[in-house]
């Protein structure tokens, strides 16, 4: 299956990304079509955004979110509509749900995890410095005194 | 024939490989120096070996031999010669010698160079890099044998994916081979000091200059991977967070930590057990790294085979790698002791907190890439973890490693005056906020994500250079003294110096290029003109050639502001009959504050063609400042060599300042 995406994806027509033919003329709502766009996975790609894609799929999918902007959708209503029909896997950003919990946490958990890390290695009981012995100290003379 | 000795010079260098990790460690542990030599003299035999049997890959390619399959599969006869030789590495067989071939070398370099390195510690040393050869060497043997013979060979080659025939790229993976291999050398240094109990500056000091290497090696490859997906992919991007450039990364941000600790542990005999285990983390990221390309588990231009045993064969031998390594630290860290104490306020604690930024900022990355494949693996459920999402979790942790990067120069060792540090910071807050608001005002530049991170990269660079002219003695002294003192200084201060400012630099281009790019994607007809931010893109004419392995419309691009003439750009569209694949190649005209770029698409059918046309500013520097930092790890290489070097080699004067 993969080895067919893949194939599908190399076989792909020599196409840019974006097509003028699809864009809006108001530059506003382009931008906001760009930013719905940056934000949705093209499904046969690897980690590209639908906006970044060239593959066929990728150019379905931002001429639906051009037609829910047309239609006066929300950009979070957007975002829900192709989730509802395509699935959490079409979310660049993954939603914070139970089974991203881990995901969002972790810099949280990371940051504060090393933290007290931090705070227990610079507050750990110290060992003094042993004081030198007398022999030591005479072995450092007469090293120091062999550099020229 | 010469094949077939190559096939036979790898099986020598698995041998060679046995003896390296065997005998020398029995030779230590019983203080047989004779048996402990044997590693040096195993390790230039098994360097040998895979040089040969590289070679003759390499002969095969370039001879267009295709009764080997792995020739006939990925080469082809009309390829200019510069693709059949980087072709040698541009398929899965062929990258996994290069592999080898770089863990030879740097066994080699080791046996040749680190002479002053005590013979006990120096076997252990190749020991345990031998033994990562033997995993390597068998892998390949078993797996994925290069040297693979065809019944009937074809009359001529599959070819090779076009995206990868191209000068960058070409050179992309030996030089991240460099970096990942490389850290196989801080991996074997930090089972070696594990084993001998002797960890201490002077095995820093051993150590230090091949994590710089690998690391100069590493940032140059990641960089140069960027730089191509920037001008070959064709719309501006250079870095996606896929999960292979992540790969790659995170060895990157953990040996970055591993460089800064392990100063710590050469001038102050601390952070022991902390360095120990971010050496074995460092390689262990470069094999996950390896692992995750090459097992087929990521579908890119990276994964050149997509076959379970092979990723089995990986997935057993990192585990026993990192868990032998892991075992073997939880067994004998706890007798290792820290000796240098030092203060709140110090430059070990700054040391210190760019490890844990970094080790954190890798933390995210390692989590954001492998959450979808174990979540898919443990609930079936798939998710994407996207440019947004490290866009919003690794760029907060990461700029304030920089702003730590800024005043960590300003702490002193052992104990800082917090006072001295606080008045300094203050005034670099004060230029890079003066710098901030000049844009604001000149440029009229307006996004405030954008704003706070040319604040932090301003920070950056403004405190380097504030430490580098105190380090000078200004403005206490006058000019000439200065300068004297400038040319003074140690070579690893310029390497501080050179790699923070490139840093700043590197990241001031993200930040405009992300930010403030000028963008126009039309149908043009030849002659019509479309204006991007300041310029004006006029397609002027279009030309079909054909190439040494392609056809190709080249179109000719003319650019100008205010009616002068600032750039002709040449985008092209070429077609690989052979490999019946397209590319596209940028138009692109480096100017010091942007780059023009152009891209060529489709015609329409009636005249006009599919034009896109940027403005990019910014991405210059980036490529500038990934260099100057590949450049700082090289500069301050060179001091560690001649600091190393036999205790008779010391022309430098003694007094040197500490950093």
């Amino acid at each position: 299956m993969r080895v067919l995406v893949l194939i599908l994806m190399l076989l792909a027509p020599p196409a840019f990304a974006l097509d003028p033919g699809e864009m809006f003329a108001d530059p506003a709502l382009e931008e906001r079509a760009r930013a719905i766009g940056r934000e949705l996975r093209c499904l046969k790609c690897r980690n590209q955004s639908i906006f970044d894609s060239n593959a066929g799929i990728a150019k379905d999918l931002r001429v639906v979110v051009r037609e829910r902007i047309t239609a006066g959708d929300s950009d979070r209503e957007i975002l829900a509509y192709v989730q509802d029909r395509f699935g959490d896997y079409v979310l660049l950003k993954p939603p914070v749900a139970g089974h991203t919990y881990a995901l969002w946490l972790t810099p949280v958990v990371l940051m504060l995890v090393g933290g007290l890390a931090f705070a227990a290695y610079m507050r750990r009981p110290r060992r003094a410095p042993e004081a030198l012995s007398e022999a030591d100290r005479a072995a450092a003379q007469a090293l120091l005194k062999e550099t020229p | 024939m010469i094949v077939e000795t190559g096939h036979f010079a790898l099986w020598l260098a698995l041998v060679a490989a046995l003896v390296q990790s065997a005998v020398p460690i029995w030779g230590a542990a019983r203080g047989h120096p004779a048996a402990m030599r044997v590693a040096d003299s195993a390790a230039q035999v098994q360097f040998l070996a895979t040089a040969a049997s590289f070679g003759a890959l390499t002969y095969a390619f370039v001879v267009s031999d295709f009764s080997l399959r792995l020739t006939a599969l990925n080469s082809h006869s009309a390829k200019p010669m510069l693709y059949k030789v980087t072709g040698v590495w541009a398929n899965h067989e062929g990258s996994m010698l290069l592999w080898v071939l770089m863990l030879a070398l740097f066994g080699v370099l080791i046996s040749v160079f680190g002479r002053m390195i005590p013979v006990a510690m120096r076997a252990t040393v190749l020991a345990v890099q031998g033994l990562i050869g033997v995993g390597f060497y068998a892998f390949i043997l078993l797996t994925s044998n290069p040297f693979e013979r065809l019944l009937n060979a074809p009359l001529d080659g599959q070819g090779m994916n076009p995206l990868l025939q191209d000068p960058g790229v070409a050179f992309h993976p030996p030089l991240l081979y460099l970096g990942y291999v490389g850290f196989s050398t801080a991996f074997s240094f930090a089972v070696a000091a594990l084993i001998t109990g002797r960890v201490d500056p002077a095995w820093a000091r051993w150590m230090r200059p091949w994590v710089l290497f690998a690391w100069s090696g590493l940032t140059a490859g990641i960089a140069l991977g960027s730089w191509w997906a920037y001008y070959e992919l064709g719309w501006g991007g250079f870095w996606f967070w896929d999960p292979v450039e992540n790969a790659s990364f995170m060895p990157w941000l953990i040996g970055t930590a591993l460089l800064h600790s392990a100063i710590v542990v050469e001038k102050r005999n601390a952070l022991l057990k902390w360095t120990i285990l971010l050496a074995i983390l460092t390689f262990s990221l470069s094999l996950i790294g390896t692992f995750l390309v090459r097992s087929g588990i990521l579908t890119s231009v990276h994964a050149f085979a997509t076959d379970p045993e092979r990723g089995a064969f990986i997935l057993l031998m990192l585990c026993l790698y990192i868990g032998a390594a892991l075992t073997l630290f939880a067994w004998r860290a706890g007798d290792l002791e820290d000796g240098g104490v030092f203060a709140l306020w110090s430059r070990e604690t700054g040391l210190l907190v760019n490890n844990l930024l970094l080790a954190v900022a890798c933390g995210v990355v390692f989590v954001g890439t492998l959450y979808p494949l174990v979540l898919e693996l443990i609930t079936g459920d798939k998710i994407s973890v996207g440019a947004p999402y490290f866009n919003q979790t690794f760029l907060p942790i990461f700029g304030v490693t920089m702003l730590a990067a800024g005043i960590g120069p300003f702490l002193s060792w052992k104990r800082a005056r917090k006072a001295d540090v606080l008045a300094r910071a203050g005034k670099t807050t004060v230029v890079s906020l003066a710098v901030t608001a000049a844009l604001v005002f000149a440029l009229a530049l307006r996004d405030p994500v954008g704003l706070l991170g040319i604040f932090i990269a301003a920070w950056l660079a403004t405190a380097t250079w504030q430490d580098l002219l105190r380090r000078c003695g200004l403005p206490h002294t006058p000019w000439t003294n200065a300068l004297r003192r400038l040319a003074g200084l140690p070579r690893s201060a310029w390497g501080l110096y050179l790699g923070h400012l490139g840093l700043a630099v590197a990241a001031a281009g993200v930040i405009a290029v992300s930010v403030w790019r000028d963008e126009a994607i039309q149908t043009v007809d030849t002659g019509q003109a479309t204006q991007v931010g300041p310029y004006e893109f006029t397609l002027i004419d279009i030309d079909n050639t054909t190439g040494p392995n392609y056809q190709t419309s080249i179109a000719a691009v003319r650019v100008t502001r205010d009616g002068a003439l600032v750039a002709m750009l040449f985008p092209e569209r070429r077609w690989y009959p052979v490999e019946q694949k397209p590319t596209t190649e940028a138009g692109i005209r480096t100017l010091w504050h942007g780059d023009l770029y152009a891209v060529l698409g489709d015609p329409n059918g009636s005249g006009g063609f599919v034009t896109r046309y940027y403005y990019n500013p910014g991405v210059p520097w980036m490529w500038l400042g990934a260099a100057l930092i590949a450049l700082a790890a090289l500069i301050s290489l060179a001091d560690r060599r001649l600091r190393i070097g036999a205790p008779a080699a010391r022309r430098m004067p003694l007094a040197q300042p500490a950093e």
